[in-house]
């Protein structure tokens, strides 16, 4: 299974990596976004596995059962949903201006600095 | 000694204020602040005559054990009296010097705070409040340097001085911090105090980096360079920084460490001949200036290199001369430089050659001037005399005596032509027709030379009083100071008339040796400041190369080298760190996984080759979707439910900003896009690397441990992430928010505000 | 965009989603929830709103501006970490009080809860305002 998972993350990081590079806004943004699913997904497999039990204390109970999965990186990747989300917005509402203020498309073309 | 501290420095924060409310008399009123510090000094020193020292402190950084620590002994006392006495005439007399210039408040408050920090500098026990009082001197002088800041030379040559003596600092603290490293104690009372300092093997280290900070500050070769230019600064600036106090923090360190540095190798080697090097520099390089402040410049250069030369020799006699010497210097040297503000002022004429025959018109700075030039020049009975007796007497080796006597000729060529030649001899025409000055100016020079007589002619009384308690400072034992003007027909004498010979020689030779100094100034160029520009454009120039080298304009530029910089560091930290798992280890893989996966996988295979935007969106949910499955089958229901959420909010966000958006065309030929694959194949293989070494990877003992235990029966929570996140963490959460907030501010910004008149999303 | 389906069923969604979005954000401390979770689903609800009817009306459901809520969001959430403090521990240490109703369960109310609340308003403040935004951005 971890063999697996590092495949699949190995796969969305480089996927994202490979469309961040494209001169296209929109398969940046997928790009974006492939790339938080990669991270969240490598946090939660660093975590370890643990099937069908969730971190909540049972109604009768005082603790948490001997085996459940590790709540520490499921509080981390909740947060990180959150935040790729809004990074998402922000970055699509970025492009979304600089296109209709430039005219392009075209990453290759929006280069200048300030200097 | 705190509240005079706290007193100088609320006086330097209001005085902008306070001119608001007073006009021109605030200057003569805040010499008041001085004025009583002066006083409290005043009033210690039969304390500190009898050998006590006086100390202050409070907790500062109690956490890394830092004690902000203030003490008093006889060396820091002579600093603080001159500080505080120069200090209430100087801001007085620049009162009246900047009457017109509506910058006045800020140069007085710069002054203010400049000298609470070099009181702050001489009275500091605590290593590091020492370095960033010694910075504020550095900071505030930059202020006062180039209060002029209209003028490109002021700006330069404050920001000379700041980089020198600021990069100065820097050595300083470094050297401090190895001291403090070596003796066990940051403060300079434990230092002074540790046993056997010397052969420990961070002492010459420390002890370089000192030296460095020293002679930076005190401008000795080769960083004098910076002094001559910081004369951009006002007058009264220069008068106290620049002559009696600032650039006497050098001369102050090195006695300050002297009991314990005095005896290393590296200091006697050094010392004394860096400072005998400076010595002969600036006394000849004054010889052939004419500009008045200029010339007091090279010879202030000249005695600093003196004393440091003093403070090399180690012996007690030298000890003592150095202390006689710092006191009759600051006296008279601050004394002619305010008569050169003056003469400036009321004149309008910078140079010694146009000027003559003042003394009817500028009757009283004529009699200061004239007492300081007649110390300066060494004459019995003024202290200058006592000076340059006790500094013949100490130089016995002959290069040394030969260098003091030098400089002992020039300073005499120099007192007569700021002192004396512009007050005799006929009367010049002056840009301005000169009118005597106000009391403001003038009572400065003029108590600065009586007391440069009167301290002549009462040393049995200056000896014991002040020479002695600071002498036994530097030394480290207590010393008596036995001062007379006469000793007898003796050897020091001889030379001291000899000099008076040579210099009166010398001064009747400037004009015939007038057509050979521009030759001399030509030679000048080649000196260390050139190395000092060349540093400074180098900088300018490496700065604007890696900024264009960096900073292209291009997203995949920079993506790029992010990338590259992970996989360099990353790769090697797997290479060198991580034991690989054994494979076959680890959870089975069951159907509903293998299927879950293989969405993810065909879903962002789909991603990537789409030619749509709809089909790429459509992609991307799949991938979101099937990721919080997977959430569901480990144990993960907030998570899931969170992405579920997210996922439809996504596409909600896409679909309305999809008919804004530009369709997919692919621009990057196939050769191009397969170079691209490059970096993307490596870092995936890094993460996935990283996701089989951080699953095995066992650093330290998990908290989840102490979450899971203490939900619910200290928290009142039994969803542990979430008590996580509201709870355990809540700070981390709360920083979360908040950017989630500033993302959210952001992209309101970029989409409502638009600058009037080119708003109307422009692209068809 | 918009059909009488889509009004219709609308109508009847968002206070169920509004509903739930509560449910998850009380429950969210014992259960799966909680006010991020809790503040997306809301947010998903004025958007589908938003989407049926207008952003006008949306605006209107929220009664504040969107940066309005997420603002007071936040000072919640920074507010909740002051009792912490006044009683000797550190910031954003939970405090709880018990309230004990005759014939209920006794009832814990706590700044982890007020927390939460702040958390919920950041994230639905946040995403609405984005969502309006773009929203707008079409007319």
């Amino acid at each position: 299974m971890e063999l697996l998972m590092a495949i699949v993350i190995g796969f969305l990081y480089a996927a994202g990596v490979f469309l961040m590079q494209r001169r296209n806004m929109v398969k940046f943004l997928v790009g974006l976004a492939l790339l938080s699913h990669g991270a969240n997904l490598l946090i939660f497999t660093a975590g370890g596995f643990t099937r069908g039990s969730p971190p909540i204390i049972p109604e009768d109970a005082d603790v948490a059962p001997i085996l459940h999965a590790d709540p520490l990186p499921q509080a981390l990747i909740l947060t990180a949903i959150v935040i790729s989300f809004a990074v998402l917005a922000f970055a699509l509402i970025l492009f979304l201006r600089a296109y209709q203020t430039t005219g392009t498309d075209d990453l290759h073309d929006l280069r200048s600095t300030d200097t | 000694m705190m509240t005079v501290l706290t007193m100088l420095a609320l006086a330097g924060f209001f005085a902008p204020r306070l001119y608001r409310a007073w006009g021109a008399r605030t200057a003569g009123r805040l010499a008041l602040a001085p004025a009583l510090a002066f006083a409290y000094f005043a009033s210690r020193l039969s304390a500190i005559r009898g050998g006590e020292t006086i100390r202050a402190s409070f907790e500062w950084i109690p956490v890394l054990g830092f004690e902000f620590s203030l003490q008093m002994d006889g060396l820091g006392l002579l600093f603080a009296l001159l500080i505080a006495g120069i200090g209430a005439f100087v801001v007085w007399y620049a009162g009246a010097y900047l009457k017109e210039d509506p910058a006045a408040p800020r140069f007085i408050a710069a002054l203010l705070l400049f000298m609470t920090s070099m009181l702050g500098v001489v009275l500091a026990d605590n290593v590091i409040a020492l370095f960033v009082f010694w910075e504020l001197t550095s900071f505030t002088s930059y202020l006062l340097i180039g209060h002029h800041h209209e003028e490109e030379k002021s700006r330069k040559a404050a920001l000379q001085a700041l980089l020198v003596t600021g990069l100065g600092g820097l050595f300083l603290l470094a050297g401090l911090l190895l001291l403090g490293q070596a003796a066990g104690s940051y403060n300079l009372s434990g230092i002074l105090a540790a046993d056997s300092l010397s052969s420990h093997p961070l002492f010459n280290p420390a002890l370089a980096l000192l030296l460095v900070g020293a002679f930076t500050k005190s401008a000795q070769f080769p960083f004098h360079f910076w002094l001559p230019n910081a004369m951009a600064a006002p007058t009264p600036a220069s008068a106290y920084l620049h002559s009696s106090t600032m650039v006497k923090a050098g001369v102050y360190l090195l006695a300050r460490l002297h009991p314990a540095c005095a005896d290393s190798a590296i200091w006697q080697a050094v010392v004394p001949a860096i400072g005998a090097a400076t010595l002969v520099i600036g006394a000849t390089m004054a010889y052939g200036q004419t500009i008045l402040k200029r010339l007091l410049a090279y010879t202030t250069v000249a005695a600093l290199g003196g004393m440091t030369m003093l403070l090399g020799l180690g012996q007690t006699l030298a000890i003592k001369a150095a202390v006689v010497f710092l006191l009759a210097h600051a006296l008279y040297k601050a004394a002619l430089f305010l008569v050169a503000g003056i003469i400036d002022h009321e004149t309008g004429e910078k140079d010694v050659l146009k000027l003559g025959g003042l003394r009817r018109a500028l009757p009283f700075t004529a009699l200061g001037a004239g007492l300081a030039a007649l110390s300066m020049m060494g004459l019995p009975p003024f202290f200058g005399f006592l000076a340059k007796e006790t500094l013949y007497s100490a130089a016995q080796q002959p290069t040394l005596l030969a260098a003091s006597v030098i400089g002992g000729v020039f300073f005499l060529v120099v007192a007569c032509l700021t002192g004396l030649k512009p007050f005799f001899g006929a009367e010049r025409d002056t840009p301005r027709h000169p009118h005597e000055a106000p009391i403001a100016m003038w009572i400065g020079p003029l108590a600065m030379g009586l007391l440069s007589l009167s301290f002549g002619v009462f040393a049995p009384w200056v000896g014991p009083t002040l020479i002695a308690p600071a002498a036994s400072a530097i030394a480290g034992e207590p010393l008596t100071a036995k001062l007379a003007l006469w000793h007898g027909w003796n050897r020091e004498l001889q030379w001291s008339l000899a000099t008076l010979a040579l210099g009166l020689v010398a001064f009747a030779s400037l004009r015939a040796l007038r057509p050979i100094m521009p030759a001399f100034a030509r030679l000048r160029a080649w000196g260390p400041e050139r190395g000092y520009e060349a540093a400074l454009n180098g900088l300018v120039a490496a700065a604007g190369a890696q900024t264009r080298l960096l900073q292209n304009g291009s997203l995949r530029y920079y993506l790029l080298a992010t990338l590259l910089f992970v996989l360099a560091t990353g790769g090697w930290f797997f290479w060198r760190l991580v034991e690989w798992p054994a494979p076959g280890a680890g959870t089975p893989v069951r159907l509903i996984d293998a299927v879950i996966l293989s969405l993810i996988l065909l879903s962002t295979v789909g991603a990537i080759f789409s030619r749509s935007r709809m089909a790429a969106f459509a992609s991307l949910g799949v991938a979101g979707y099937a990721i919080a499955i997977f959430f569901v089958l480990y144990g993960a229901p907030d998570l899931a439910m969170t992405q579920l959420v997210i996922e439809t909010l996504t596409v909600i966000l896409l679909v309305l900003a999809f008919y804004h958006l530009p369709p997919l065309h692919p621009r990057t030929p196939v050769r191009g896009r397969v170079f691209d694959l490059v970096p993307s194949v490596l870092v995936g293989s890094l993460m996935a690397a990283l996701t089989l070494a951080a699953n095995r990877a066992n650093l330290a003992p998990s908290i989840s441990s102490y979450f899971s235990a203490n939900s619910w029966t200290n928290a009142y929570g039994k969803n542990i992430v979430n008590v996580i996140l509201v709870d355990f963490r809540a700070l981390d959460t709360l920083g979360e928010i908040s950017v989630l907030l500033i993302a959210g501010l952001g992209a309101i910004a970029l989409l409502k505000l638009r600058a009037p008149g080119k708003g109307g999303g422009g692209a068809p | 965009m918009s059909s009488l389906i889509l009004r219709t069923a609308t109508r009847y969604l968002v206070p169920l989603l509004l509903l739930f979005s509560i449910y998850l954000l009380l429950a969210g401390h014992n259960y799966p929830g909680g006010g991020f979770v809790g503040g997306l689903a809301a947010a998903a609800g004025l958007a589908l709103y938003a989407l049926a009817f207008d952003v006008r009306s949306a605006r209107t459901m929220l009664r504040l501006t969107p940066t309005g809520v997420s603002a007071l969001g936040l000072m919640l959430a920074a507010l909740s970490g002051l009792p912490g403090i006044l009683r000797g521990s550190s910031f954003l240490t939970g405090k709880w009080m018990v309230a004990y109703l005759p014939g209920f369960d006794p009832i814990k109310i706590g700044t982890p809860v007020l927390f939460d609340l702040g958390v919920y308003l950041v994230v639905l403040g946040v995403t609405m305002s984005i969502i309006f935004a773009l929203a707008e951005e079409e007319s």
